[in-house]
């Protein structure tokens, strides 16, 4: 049986672990190629740690086990020029565009009046001007298919409702609600839908590594007003897996949702509505 | 100087004590005359003491304490034609009608398996349906005045699911689809459509006795529990911040203000 994205191929930003490995797997089990890139050098200001560049070859293996193409690049959202350079090379290889997943993101938690200028500048760039970069450096490509093609950007349950102790997040993750709002209503001309996706706490490094920094921000946050611990939960028990999110972006770059634009997705467990 | 809603009259449903009764005498106080309905009967099924004709008296004699006219009736949201007939004779006696608050409401809160077909009628019947009359029929009386203002009660409850209400947000989410489409079809009269969201507001409703019904539930099912917190460090309003609220979108000063929720939840519904 054919899979649900045969021979499509997609692009996939911050593809080196966590949700953007699991989302390169999905698509790859689904008959789709990979184009993958992530950060190989510790983002500045972040107090986790970033990937690295053997997370992005452990990606690569695991792409190609399932016997799908994949080229895969260091390469820093930030960086709009190599990114754009990463992405022709990958549809030269691969052939064309169909689908990107603009996942890579950044979350520096803290309480607001830990929040310094470095912190909301690193998170914007990363997280709302990165997904733009993302966007504009794979349209071009898409559009040369003539076949319309599948926008899906990584927002958060924190770019519905705002979560506590996460001002730059927050502030980021809002603005790619509106961003897809926007380039759905003028890419839908060209048959390119433009969806947001949005996770709510997600068992992956960048969650493990925010609540086991010592002295983390929630820590901070949760001492200084505990009321707001509450707003943390999800109505579902458990913690969800990366895959739940990967089944969305999944439906979302399927023809199966060739009629959704402009819609935002949760995937939340219920934290948006609590 | 004159009242910020000098000169206009306003139909308030559930106007014996509360809410209401605080939204008839802000609006007078600022200068409008008042047609106030409550049932004014026993309710069944509610942790609380229901309205009296004494409480309905009560606010009779607040609003003429401020040198402002009052037309008081018992009838029942649900019943259309004791609805229209208060409406009529409160404009022929007050010569117009501007502004509408639809205020009457219950509260049952009982877990989603314990809610009898009763109360949901009960709850629907009079919270949706009861809004839905009186919009509907006051309607016409301020399309002959030229324009108005609806305020509809809705709640937190009608943005977001709090617990063990199944049939208050069913019913509260449904004012907000009416409310936008009323605010549709009546903009064309400059008829304003809103919806006020209170979070838990200091009134009889809100007893120790319809409060502690939540107590074995939130006990049952600790996950929900801080769904109630508002962001404020206060457990509930006064009934005068929700009048507040009414006054100001009742007012001229909202005059392009509508199909909008309007939160007065001290945060609930952002938590």
């Amino acid at each position: 049986m054919a899979g649900r994205v045969e021979g499509k191929v997609a692009f996939i930003t911050g593809a080196a672990r966590g949700q953007g490995r699991a989302h390169a797997l999905r698509l790859a089990e689904e008959g789709a190629d990979i184009i993958a890139i992530d950060i190989s050098e510790q983002v500045d200001g972040v107090p986790y740690a970033t990937a690295k560049a053997e997370d992005l070859q452990e990606t690569v293996r695991q792409v190609e086990a399932l016997d799908r193409r994949i080229v895969a690049e260091n390469c820093d959202v930030r960086d709009v020029e190599n990114m754009k350079s990463v992405v022709e090379k990958g549809v030269a290889e691969l052939g064309r565009l169909d689908i990107v997943s603009a996942n890579a993101g950044v979350d520096i938690v803290g309480p607001w009046d830990t929040m310094t200028p470095e912190i909301v500048r690193t998170t914007i760039d990363i997280n709302l001007i990165g997904v733009w970069n993302t966007v504009m450096a794979s349209v071009p490509h898409i559009l040369a298919g003539g076949r319309g093609g599948s926008i899906i950007l990584t927002s958060s349950a924190n770019g519905l409702k705002a979560g506590p102790w996460n001002m730059a997040y927050n502030m980021s993750k809002y603005g790619v609600t509106g961003m897809a709002k926007s380039f759905a209503q003028e890419l839908a001309k060209h048959n390119i839908r433009v969806n947001s996706v949005h996770p709510g706490g997600v068992d992956t490094p960048m969650a493990q590594g925010i609540m086991n920094v010592e002295e983390s921000g929630f820590t901070k946050g949760m001492e200084a007003n505990p009321d707001l611990v509450g707003m943390l939960t999800q109505w579902l028990p458990g913690m969800m897996p990366a895959r739940e999110i990967s089944n969305a972006i999944l439906f979302l770059a399927s023809d199966e949702s060739a009629w959704v634009t402009g819609h935002a997705l949760a995937v939340d467990g219920g934290m948006t509505q609590y | 100087m004159a009242g910020r809603v000098e000169g206009k009259v306003a139909f308030i449903t559930g106007g014996a004590r509360g809410q209401g009764r605080s939204h008839a005498v802000r609006l007078a106080e600022e200068g409008a005359d008042i047609i106030a309905v409550d049932l004014c009967d026993e309710i069944p099924n509610v942790a609380y003491s229901s309205a009296t004709e004494d409480d309905l008296a009560e606010t009779v004699r607040q609003v003429e304490a401020l040198d402002r006219r009052i037309i008081a009736r018992k009838a029942d949201v649900r019943d259309r034609d004791s609805m229209k007939a208060v409406i009529d004779e409160g404009v022929a006696e007050l010569g117009k009608l501007d502004i509408v608050v639809a205020n009457a409401g219950i509260c049952v809160i009982a877990g989603w398996d314990e809610t009898s077909v009763d109360v949901w009628d009960q709850t629907i019947s009079t919270n949706l349906t009861g809004v839905w009359n009186t919009v509907q029929l006051t309607a016409p009386h301020l399309i002959a005045a030229g324009g108005g203002s609806m305020i509809l009660t809705s709640s937190a409850a009608g943005l977001k699911g709090l617990p063990f209400l199944t049939a208050y947000v069913a019913a509260k989410h449904g004012v907000v689809g009416l409310m936008r489409a009323f605010a549709t079809e009546l903009a064309e009269h400059s008829i304003r459509v809103n919806t006020l969201h209170p979070t838990g507001v200091n009134t009889p409703m809100a007893d120790p006795r319809t409060m502690e019904k939540f107590g074995p539930l939130l006990e049952a099912h600790p996950k929900l529990g801080p769904m109630m917190t508002n962001l404020l460090p206060i457990e509930s309003t006064e009934p005068r911040d929700q009048s507040n609220a009414v006054l100001f979108l009742a007012s001229d000063e909202a005059r392009y203000v509508t199909s909008m929720e309007f939160t007065v939840d001290a945060g609930n519904t952002q938590y």
